[in-house]
């Protein structure tokens, strides 16, 4: 590979600003996304992944902020940009999509002109113009009569609706990367498919990479190519997504696996329940020494209870980290 | 839009009728009132005068007779003629109408005008300076006595300085106005500046302006598209909410500042006992403030397209 | 303003006013009405005549400080009657609803179609000047907030379990109204209780000043700047000091309104208006 890749996050670090002390929300996180590739990011609520990709393109607020480590966007680290260089990265280069389509949306404002804006801020068209790529923008995005559409307000929409025009904003001004978080949890499941093929299929058409981010290790495992699940503020395997259910190396991505209810199971195995991993994600201010996992782990010993593992470096670009594995 | 309209003013017929009833109960059946009141309230009413009085005015009728008769007499914008100059009421309140108009919006300009970017820049820096500058401003402008306020800048701008006159309604320039509606202004200005950086506050952490801000805006773009008009709705509710107290202190102020506008005309009215013009100035404010109150409505739903007339 | 700043300012200042009101017999250097002397009429601030006196030669400090007894028995009795009026009529209309509620809603909507300063001036009218006609006009016109958030909370609250609880263990109406209800609501009700004071005192002193609440000679703030204000000229201070008495001692009701607010009703932290 030549050149830097698209984005590099090496050995990230959040902190969360509790008043009188400051705890670690993401602790040593490092990815690499190449340009049009899909990466996902999976964990359960409270793993520190939607604070990670508010970091990748620099909307962390108080009382959370970047508090070591890098994060490089083509070889630049946007942490070192000034303010007007990142917001020319934002939503141009870098977009978002975000979890709940009603609130991200702002009620007053006519959707087309919420499309519109993206080419006044980055292409420095006049709004007549704008407006006129933003019904554009929506038709791409497969809404039916956009020019009526555009001057719909978000309420009018329905769910699916919404998140189309989420995904048009984000496209439109052709980015290199889509931060998609979440980007179906808050809608119907009939209607969650078709927005992840359109997510899918535009971005290949105009080769923008995508991090996925979902608790969703089915959803994300069809969608990206490859996996990154994250316990407790840390990564703690990336894989493949063609490897993951064969051959996952960490127990807490084994038990991810193991509560996705799968196809031909039933046939096989007779009626069984899915499993659950027991437990729930620790607060941030109590995450345990040791491997994060150690109290919720079956296979925990004492070496998992008093030291971090490290990480293991697997084929094909895969890691892991846990001390059982060999 | 146009049948919610008559809705809404048909919703508020009860309303004025009901208050028309109060002020008809204060005035009319409390006894010994009128007639009595009617004479200039020196020294003993000769009993053949209120006799006299009584049938002129009707007091004879039973209660329920006397109160359709006002009805009546008020739908056909029949105010009664006042005890003390013999004029018609409606009249003395048609020429005292623009005054009090120009007094209220000129201080509700005044409190827009200082009070929302007061709010707004406070918000934009929770905890500074100026945020606690601007709060501490607008709690004292919530506590400070109007009259007090009034006699304050008048003593200071018109009889230290001289730069303004120090009351009176003048040639209904604008040098007679900036004081009393700056008085008037002082407490919808502090309301607006708390309420607006409550707005703002609250309205920064919406998502729609995490949105805003990953698609590259700045704060400053940020706040112009996004915030503003979301922040507008509130603003608007608290203006609403204001116009009843405005219209209180309006009273005090254009009594203090002799400002010829209704409700200097109610005080006098009040302190001569001049009932049908007592009635009459009520009423035609409770009129104004419902009708304020039913516009401030209909903006609602030009700002807030999730607001439908139905 | 930090947590809690408000709320200690205010409640320093709503106390000295108490404790000015309640010792002012032994604080005042002279009798607010009766010392009297032309000898010593219009004299300006001094060591002797610490806010100076009046055309009547009576001090204005010894004033004053009287004038907290009438501005604090008006700001507390009248917003307390307010307080009882409107918890009574929210709590029941909302408790019972059906045509009561209608009723009361009505009636709601009627106090707020009247600004309640004019009411209370049309009261006035009617009644005449005096203590008692301020302690009803002003008690009986700022209530509907009051029962309009006592009724909101009702609402939500009856439909809750300990409520259901009560009654299903057999509590008659009043007892889950006054041990079940009424103490959930309690803190919204103090602080618009506590702001209401302010205006309450804020009205006092505007009807005083119209000359329809404490007529002279009587040491009301309201009324000693009503007399103040054909002397604004030739002596402020008439004017400076009853209207700092009235600004501290609403400025404090306000400052501990809005502290109780932050302590009792934590919701409402991020939007204080």
């Amino acid at each position: 590979m030549t050149g830097p890749p698209l984005i590099e996050v090496e050995d990230l670090r959040i902190d969360l600003d509790a008043g009188s002390r400051r705890v670690a929300a993401v602790e040593g996180v490092s990815f690499r996304i190449e340009r049009g590739e899909t990466f996902g990011l999976v964990g359960e609520s409270g793993c520190g992944k939607s604070i990670t990709a508010l970091a990748l393109i620099g909307l962390l607020r108080h009382p959370l902020s970047v508090a070591a480590g890098a994060i490089r966007f083509e070889g630049r680290e946007i942490q070192r940009l000034a303010a007007a260089e990142q917001r020319d990265l934002r939503g141009n280069r870098i977009a978002m999509i975000f979890q709940e389509p009603m609130t991200a949306l702002n009620p007053v404002s006519p959707v087309g002109r919420q499309i519109a804006e993206m080419f006044v801020l980055h292409k420095g068209k006049s709004w007549r113009e704008a407006n006129q790529l933003a019904v554009e923008a929506l038709a791409s995005v497969r809404v039916p009569a956009p020019e009526r559409r555009a001057k719909d307000y978000p309420h009018q929409l329905s769910g699916g609706m919404r998140q189309r025009v989420m995904i048009a904003i984000a496209l439109a001004c052709g980015p290199d990367l889509l931060i998609a978080d979440e980007p179906t949890t808050a809608l119907d499941v009939t209607v969650q498919a078709e927005i992840v093929e359109l997510m899918r299929n535009l971005c290949a058409e105009r080769g923008t990479a995508i991090l996925m981010i979902s608790h969703d290790l089915g959803l994300v495992a069809n969608v990206c190519r490859r996996v990154a699940v994250m316990y407790a503020g840390r990564i703690v395997e990336v894989r493949g997504s063609d490897e993951i259910f064969r051959a996952c190396a960490h127990p807490y991505t084994q038990g991810l696996v193991d509560s996705l209810p799968r196809l031909g199971t039933r046939a096989a195995l007779g009626r069984t329940r899915l499993r659950e991993i027991a437990g729930v994600v620790p607060a941030i201010a109590d995450f345990p020494s040791g491997c994060r996992f150690n109290p919720r782990c079956a296979q925990a010993t004492e070496i998992c209870r008093t030291t971090a593992p490290e990480t293991a470096w697997l084929g094909g670009g895969g890691l892991v980290r846990c001390h059982h594995h060999a | 839009m146009l049948s919610f309209l008559i809705r809404r003013i048909l919703q508020t017929v009860p309303i004025v009728l009901a208050v028309v009833l109060v002020i008809f109960v204060l005035f009319s059946v409390v006894p010994g009132s009128i007639a009595s009141t009617a004479d200039d309230g020196r020294g003993p009413t000769d009993p053949q005068v209120v006799e006299r009085m009584k049938k002129q005015l009707g007091l004879d009728d039973p209660v329920y007779i006397r109160f359709g008769k006002y009805i009546a007499s008020l739908a056909q914008g029949d105010f009664g003629t006042s005890f003390r100059t013999r004029e018609p009421v409606a009249t003395m309140i048609a020429k005292r109408t623009w005054p009090t108009l120009q007094l209220i919006f000129a201080a509700i300009v005044f409190a827009i005008a200082i009070g929302v970017p007061l709010g707004f820049f406070a918000a934009l820096r929770p905890g500074s300076i100026v945020d606690t500058v601007s709060m501490v401003i607008a709690v004292s402008g919530l506590s400070i006595a109007k009259f007090w306020l009034g006699l304050l800048l008048m003593y200071v701008f018109a009889l230290k300085l001289g730069w303004m006159p120090s009351f009176g309604y003048g040639d209904g320039g604008l040098k007679y106005l900036i004081l009393p509606a700056a008085t008037l202004g002082v407490s919808p200005m502090a309301l607006l500046a708390r309420t607006t950086r409550a707005a703002v506050l609250e309205i920064m952490t919406a998502d729609f302006v995490r949105t805003a801000r990953s698609k590259g805006m700045s704060e400053t773009k940020v706040v112009q598209w996004h915030v503003m008009r979301n922040a507008l709705v509130l603003i608007l509710t608290t203006i609403g909410l204001q116009f009843g107290a405005l219209m209180g202190q309006a009273v005090v102020v254009e009594k203090l500042f002799s400002w010829p506008g209704i409700g200097s005309l109610l005080v006098d009215s009040v302190l001569q006992r001049d009932i049908p013009a007592v009635q009459g100035s009520i009423l035609v404010v409770v009129l104004f403030f419902l009708a304020i109150n039913t516009l401030i409505d209909v903006l609602y739903g030009v700002i807030d397209p999730r607001i439908r007339y139905t | 303003m930090k947590l809690g700043t408000s709320l200690i300012i205010g409640a320093v200042l709503f106390a000295l006013a108490i404790i000015v009101g309640v010792l002012a017999p032994w604080l005042a250097h002279t009798d607010p009405v009766m010392d009297a002397n032309l000898m010593n009429a219009e004299e300006p601030p001094s060591w002797i005549w610490w806010f100076g006196t009046d055309a009547q030669g009576r001090d204005i400090y010894s004033r004053v400080v009287y004038g907290a007894r009438i501005s604090l028995t008006v700001g507390i009795v009248s917003q307390l009657v307010n307080s009882i009026i409107g918890v009574t009529l929210g709590l029941s209309a909302g408790y019972f609803g059906g045509w009561w509620d209608d009723v009361v809603n009505g009636l709601t909507n009627l106090m707020l179609a009247i600004p309640s300063l004019i009411f209370a001036l049309a009261i006035m009218a009617v009644l005449g000047p005096g203590l008692t006609s301020l302690l009803i006009a002003l008690g009986l016109t700022n209530w509907s907030f009051t029962c309009r958030i006592a009724r909101a909370s009702t609402l939500s609250l009856k439909s809750q379990g300990y409520v259901q609880a009560a009654r299903v263990l057999g509590y008659g109406d009043l007892r889950i109204m006054i041990t079940q209800l009424l103490p959930n609501m309690l803190g919204p009700i103090i602080v618009i209780g506590t702001l209401g004071m302010g205006s309450a005192v804020l009205a006092e002193a505007s009807l005083s000043f119209l000359g329809l609440g404490i007529r002279p000679p009587f040491p009301s703030w309201g009324s000693m700047l009503s007399e103040a204000r054909d002397q604004i000229t030739t002596a402020p201070w008439l004017s400076i000091f009853p209207g700092l008495a009235i600004f501290l001692t609403v400025l404090g009701l306000n400052l501990l309104g809005d502290g109780l607010r932050d302590i009792l009703d934590p919701q409402s932290r991020s939007r204080r208006i």
